[in-house]
C-alpha cells in the first residue's frame, strides 16, 4: 500500500516528475555516451598500439633489455615459434632481428629502428601488409627489399624502387652498410611510428649483422583476446625460464596508465553528473514535501508513523530514478551500440590525432560492467538525495501542519 | 470511568510579544457514548483543547487521562501509535489522501493497524454504506463534493475502531444541507455504535444537535450544559 501511494504520489505533479525524470535520463544518457566515446578512443588507441606496435607479449634475452647490444640474441628463436604457437590462446607469433641505424637516400640520412622480419609471420602479428599504400609487401623486389613508412619516405624524398642505404654496427662492432631497395611504403595511424621503423627480411639483416640465421632479438606474440594475457604470461614464463617474457602492460606502462587514469576520470565524471542530478532530486522532493505539509500532518495525526512517512518519501524518490535510470542507460546503450558499429568520423581533426597514434573514426564502447556500476551509482545517489527531504517530512509537527488547514 | 478526563489543563503560548492562555485551567470529563459540542467564539481555545485531548499537542500544565491513562507521559512516537489505535480524527479539510479512492482512504488506517485484509474490506464497505457513499467507493476525493469528502472522513475516523472521535469544525466548509446530513450520520453512529463524538463548532444549527454543549471563552469553560437535541 505504501509503495502504491508513493507510486501514485509521483504522478500528482506529472510535469514536475517528468521534468526531473527527463533530466535524469538525459544526464545519464549524455554522460554515459561521452564516457563511451572516450573509452572507445582510449581502447582503440591501446588496441592499435598493441596490434601495430607492441603485440600482447614480447620475449627477449634478459640482457637485451638492459643493453640493446645486438649480441644478446634469443638462440634458435625460429624453433621456439612453433612451441609458442601450440599455446591455444595465441593467435600469431613473429621473430625479429633489431638494430638501430641510419637510413640514407641521395638527399639525406635519418636515424631509424631497423626490424628484420619474416614477412609472412610478421604480417600475421601486425597486419603490416594492409598498411602498405604504395608498392607491395616483400613481393616483387627479390634482392634486399625494404618497407618504409610514408613519413620517412617523404623526408628521404624516395619512392618505390629507389635505393636506400642502411648503416649500422655489426656484431663485432664494425660499421656496416647495406644497399636496399624500397619495395613498399606503409602508413599506420601513428605517423611517429611510420617515421621511425623500417622493415627488411630477417635473413638479409642477419647476414649483414653477422647474426646466426635462426636467431632473433625479439619474439612478438599476439593473442586472440587480451583477457587471456595473464594465463599466457604464466605459461610462457614457465616454458622459457631463461628468457624475459613481458606483457604489453610491462613494456608500455604508459598505455597501462592511460587506461588507469581513464577509469579514474570516468568515476570523477559520473560523480559530478550524479551530484548535479542529486541536487535536482533534492530540490524537487523538497518541493513535493513542502506543498504536502497539511497532508503529511494529517497522516501523522491519524497515526501514520514516522518511519512509514520516511519510507514513503524515500520510495517516491527512488521510483523517480528507478524509471529514469534504466531508461537513460538503455538509450545510452542503443546509441553506443549504433556508433560502435558505424563509428564517429573525426577526420576533420584526424591530422592532429594521427600523430598521437589515434584513429580518425571513433567507435564508441563501454566495458559491460560499467553499465551496472552506473545504475548502482544512480540508485545510491537518489537514495542519498531522498534522505534530506524525508527527514524534512518527519520533522513536521502534526499540530503545526494541521493549523495551516 | 470517563473516556476522557482533563485535569486543570492549561496551554500557554509564549512565543509572541504577549503570553496567550489558549486553554486556561480546563477540567472536564467525557463519558462513553457522549455527543458533545465544544463551542465558543473564534480564538477561545477550541482547537487547542481538542488537539491536547487528541494527543497532538502538549499542555503547559495539567493532565489528560484517556480511559484513566495519562497520555502526557507518552513520547511523540508512542503518541502516534496511541492516536492510531484510540482516536478518530475529522478535520475541517484535507482529511483524505488525494491519490487514494474513498475505499482506499478508509481502508488505509486499518492497514496501518495491520488488520487482516478480509476485515478491512468488510468494515470499509460497511462504513461507506453507513455514510451513504457505497456508490462512490472507487472515487477519489477530488471527484467527491465537500460534504461527501467529510462523510468519507467520518467513515475513516470510525474505521480504526477508536475509543472516541474528535472533530474540529467538521462542517465549517459545508452548506446547510450537507451539514445536516453529516450531523445525521454522526448522530446515528453515536446512537447505533455508541461511539463518543466530541466536535467543535461555531454553527448554531450544529450546536442544536448536541446533547452536551461546553462553552469556552478565553480558554475557560464558561458553561457546560446537557440538552435535548433537535432532530
Ligand atoms: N501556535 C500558536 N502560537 C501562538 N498562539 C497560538 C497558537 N495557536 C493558537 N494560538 C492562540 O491561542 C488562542 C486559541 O486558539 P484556537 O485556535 O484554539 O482557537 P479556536 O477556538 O479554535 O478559534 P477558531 O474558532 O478561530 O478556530 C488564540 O488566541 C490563538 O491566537
Ligand atoms: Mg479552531
Amino acid at each position: 500500500m505504501l509503495s502504491l501511494i508513493a507510486w501514485k504520489n509521483i504522478w500528482r505533479n506529472k510535469v514536475r516528475s517528468l521534468i526531473v525524470m527527463t533530466s535524469i535520463v538525459l544526464g545519464i544518457w549524455a554522460g554515459t555516451f561521452i564516457m563511451s566515446f572516450s573509452w572507445g578512443m582510449t581502447s582503440q588507441y591501446v588496441n592499435l598500439a598493441i596490434k601495430q606496435e607492441i603485440s600482447h607479449i614480447q620475449i627477449h634475452q634478459p640482457d637485451y633489455k638492459k643493453d640493446k647490444n645486438i649480441k644478446f640474441v634469443i638462440p634458435e628463436a625460429e624453433s621456439l615459434l612453433s612451441e609458442i604457437k601450440k599455446v591455444k590462446e595465441v593467435k600469431a607469433v613473429s621473430a625479429r632481428t633489431l638494430v638501430n641505424g641510419m637510413a640514407s637516400s641521395a638527399t639525406t640520412g635519418i636515424g631509424v629502428n631497423i626490424e628484420g622480419v619474416d614477412p609472412v609471420s610478421e604480417n600475421t602479428v601486425t597486419g603490416m601488409k594492409e598498411n602498405v599504400i604504395e608498392g607491395d609487401y616483400f613481393e616483387t623486389i627479390k634482392h634486399n627489399p625494404l618497407i618504409i613508412g610514408q613519413k620517412l619516405a617523404n623526408k628521404l624524398k624516395v619512392k618505390v624502387r629507389n635505393k636506400v642505404v642502411l648503416t649500422f654496427q655489426d656484431e663485432s662492432g664494425n660499421i656496416t652498410a647495406g644497399a636496399f631497395r624500397v619495395a613498399g611504403i606503409y602508413k599506420t595511424r601513428n605517423s611517429t611510428f611510420d617515421e621511425l621503423n623500417v622493415f627488411t627480411q630477417k635473413e638479409d639483416l642477419n647476414r649483414l649483422l653477422g647474426v646466426h640465421d635462426g636467431d632473433a632479438h625479439e619474439i612478438a606474440v599476439l593473442l586472440n583476446n587480451n583477457n587471456d594475457l595473464p594465463v599466457v604470461m604464466k605459461k610462457l614464463t614457465a616454458k622459457f625460464p631463461k628468457l624475459k617474457v613481458e606483457s604489453w602492460e610491462e613494456i608500455a606502462p604508459d598505455l597501462k596508465f592511460v587506461i588507469g587514469s581513464f577509469e579514474q576520470t570516468m568515476y570523477l565524471f559520473i560523480t559530478i553528473i550524479l551530484l548535479a542530478l542529486a541536487f535536482g532530486i533534492v530540490n524537487i522532493m523538497l518541493m513535493a514535501v513542502l506543498e504536502r505539509v497539511r497532508e503529511l500532518g494529517m497522516l501523522m495525526a491519524i497515526g501514520m508513523s514516522k518511519p512509514r512517512i520516511f519510507f514513503m518519501i524515500m520510495l517516491e524518490t527512488f521510483y523517480l530514478s528507478l524509471i529514469s535510470g534504466p531508461l537513460g542507460l538503455a538509450l545510452a546503450y542503443g546509441t553506443i551500440h549504433y556508433f560502435g558499429i558505424h563509428g564517429i568520423d573525426l577526420s576533420a581533426f584526424s591530422q592532429g590525432l594521427s600523430s598521437y597514434g589515434m584513429d580518425s573514426t571513433v567507435r564508441t564502447s563501454l566495458p559491460a560492467g560499467l553499465y551496472a556500476e552506473i545504475l548502482l551509482m544512480v540508485f545510491v545517489a537518489s537514495i542519498l538525495a531522498a534522505i534530506y527531504p524525508s527527514i524534512k517530512a518527519i520533522k513536521l509537527r502534526p499540530v503545526e501542519a494541521i493549523r495551516k488547514i | 470511568m470517563a473516556v476522557i478526563e482533563s485535569i486543570h489543563l492549561t496551554k500557554i503560548y509564549d512565543e509572541g510579544p504577549v503570553k496567550v492562555r489558549a486553554v486556561n485551567d480546563v477540567s472536564l470529563k467525557i463519558e462513553e457514548g457522549e455527543f458533545a459540542a465544544i463551542v465558543g467564539p473564534s480564538g477561545s481555545g477550541k482547537t487547542t483543547l481538542l488537539n491536547i485531548i487528541g494527543g497532538l499537542d502538549h499542555p503547559t500544565s495539567g493532565k489528560v487521562l484517556i480511559n484513566g491513562n495519562d497520555i502526557s507521559e507518552l513520547s511523540e512516537n508512542q503518541l502516534i501509535d496511541f492516536r492510531l489505535h484510540n482516536i478518530g480524527f475529522i478535520f475541517q479539510a484535507y482529511n483524505l489522501i488525494p491519490v487514494l479512492t474513498a475505499r482506499e482512504n478508509v481502508s488505509f488506517v486499518m492497514l496501518l493497524q495491520k488488520r487482516p485484509k478480509a476485515e478491512r474490506e468488510k468494515r470499509t464497505e460497511e462504513l461507506l454504506k453507513e455514510v451513504g457513499l457505497l456508490d462512490r467507493i472507487n472515487n477519489r476525493p477530488s471527484e467527491l463534493s465537500g460534504g461527501q469528502q467529510q462523510r468519507v472522513a467520518v467513515a475513516r475516523a470510525l474505521a480504526s475502531r477508536p475509543k472516541f472521535v474528535l472533530a474540529d469544525e467538521p462542517t465549517a466548509n459545508l452548506d446547510s444541507k450537507s451539514t445536516a446530513n453529516l450531523l445525521d450520520i454522526m448522530a446515528r453512529l453515536n446512537h447505533e455504535e455508541n461511539m463518543t463524538f466530541i466536535f467543535s463548532t461555531h454553527d448554531s444549527r450544529v450546536i442544536e444537535r448536541a446533547r452536551r454543549v461546553i462553552t469556552l471563552e478565553d480558554g475557560h469553560i464558561v458553561s457546560d450544559v446537557q440538552q435535548t437535541p433537535h432532530t
